[in-house]
């Protein structure tokens, strides 16, 4: 299985390090793509980030090369130039590298390019998790299903007629449905029912702007 | 839906173990990337050309300088749009209890991070002056050093932290952080330049061209230290607090 030339140790062993990072990309869209956490879904965002970072670095990778800094020998202020300086006064210019010196460093391209990356994406995380919380303030939930089933029954409420509706938290919207209201609908269909009365309700909420909040328990169902 | 999914990540997977059987091995000298001629160029060149040790800074600072002064603006921006995503919008919940945390400071923490911090500033501030010379440069001292103040945040609470470093100064320092970097390209077009061709400064400068730009190397990058660290502090102290400042861990 493991002998010269087979698929095998051409994949798991020569290039070991791109299936790993394979392996990472997938989990990462796994848990963009499957997941219903908002948040979960940044975390597999991250994951495959990280998956493309490491692929770069590897790249920049040669056998044998060091990292991408000059040895004090090639160093215009290292060692041979303080040496040079102090046999001659005129300070001696550093020369270009030989082609045979340049094998031995690492290609800092890859790593400057993931520099970048890594920057832009905290930068993209943070205001994807600000999102987050956003989202959650407005629908007290983070779950993809959850905040569909909201978003529709808003849009049936909003095409119902009542113009003076707009985007509130939910907990503010709660509040202001009439108790008579609340009492006679069924839990499930809100949807329907808000759509008959919905001028009902507008006028109800103009009446008694602040309602006291409805308990958590009343929310969470 | 989980099915279709999980059949589209095993195919989107097995196309690329596909596309990896003509990768070159890890840390083949021959492979395209390495023996490319701009690789080789900037390894070749970078000392002639800035006297900088440390290539990935030289071509971060200087030869990529405009792509890092926009960076800079991506992260200023950033923190900016967080803000302004949590305090702006409908009124919020007047749960406002929600966030605030009743506790003692403890005394080991405290005085343990109270040793620790002025270690960590002036790591922060070495890895930022140093980043010519060894792995480093603006954005990890930036990184560093808003951690620092991040631990003062944990280990206190957040008005401690605020109390010194206040959300208000965060965006003055980021966008100081960005004037530094665009002063310094605009002085090098002001002296005959293009925008951040450093190598004219040395008109005004007692130094060569090369070293011209490693001194506004060294300036650039503190620009961009000062950026990352305040807006670094700035995400984390808007997004613990919900936008809003106060009683935040």
């Amino acid at each position: 299985m493991f002998e010269d030339g087979s698929l095998f140790t051409h994949l798991l062993v020569d290039r070991l390090n791109y299936v790993i990072y394979v392996v990472l990309l997938m989990i990462g869209l796994w848990a963009m793509v499957a997941k219903n956490n908002l948040i979960k879904k940044l975390i597999g965002m991250s994951i495959f980030q990280t998956a493309i970072i490491l692929f770069y670095v590897s790249i920049g990778v040669k056998e044998g090369a060091t990292i991408p800094i000059y040895l004090s020998e090639h160093d215009p202020h290292g060692e041979s130039g303080e040496v040079n300086n102090a046999q001659s006064s005129q300070p001696e210019r550093p020369q270009v590298l030989e082609a045979s010196l340049v094998a031995g460093y690492n290609n800092p391209l890859p790593h400057v390019l993931m520099l970048t990356a890594i920057v832009v994406g905290v930068a993209t995380l943070g205001l994807a998790l600000s999102i987050c919380l956003r989202i959650y303030r407005a629908y007290g939930t983070v779950e993809e299903d959850e905040l569909l089933l909201k978003l529709e029954s808003e849009e049936l409420r909003s095409s119902s007629g009542s113009r003076t509706r707009r985007w509130r938290p939910r907990s503010k919207r709660k509040a202001k449905v009439p108790k008579s209201f609340e009492n006679t609908r069924s839990r499930k269909g809100d949807g329907d029912s808000l759509t008959s009365d919905g001028s009902q309700d507008a006028k109800a909420r103009s009446r008694r702007p602040s309602k006291p909040k409805k308990s958590k328990d009343g929310e969470a169902s | 839906m989980k099915r279709a999914s999980f059949i589209l990540v095993l195919f989107i997977g097995l196309l690329l173990i596909w596309a990896v059987k003509d990768f070159p091995e890890w840390g083949d000298p021959q492979s395209p990337a390495s023996s490319s001629p701009v690789s080789s160029h900037f390894i070749a060149k970078t000392g002639v050309d800035t006297e900088v040790p440390n290539m990935v800074t030289a071509v971060l600072a200087d030869y990529r300088g405009f792509d890092t002064m926009l960076e800079t603006v991506v992260v200023f921006i950033a923190g900016l749009a967080v803000l302004a995503i949590l305090l702006g919008g409908p009124k919020r919940r007047t749960r406002d209890r929600d966030f605030i945390v009743e506790f003692e400071p403890d005394l080991i923490v405290t005085n343990t991070v109270r040793l620790i911090v002025p270690v960590i500033q002036i790591f922060a501030l070495y890895v930022l002056a140093h980043g010519h010379v060894s792995p480093g440069g603006g954005f990890q001292g930036g990184v560093a050093m808003g951690a620092s103040f991040i631990l003062i945040a944990l280990s206190w609470d957040l008005k401690t932290a605020l109390s010194r470093f206040s959300i208000e100064r965060c965006f003055t320092v980021a966008g100081l952080g960005i004037l530094i970097y665009a002063g310094i390209g605009l002085a090098s077009m002001f002296f005959g330049g293009e925008f951040l061709d450093y190598a004219h400064l040395a008109k005004i400068l007692p130094i060569s061209p090369e070293m011209a730009r490693y001194h506004a190397m060294l300036g650039v990058e503190i620009g961009v230290g000062f950026t990352v660290t305040a807006i670094m502090f700035a995400l984390y102290a808007s997004l613990s607090t919900d936008g809003r400042m106060r009683d935040g861990l």
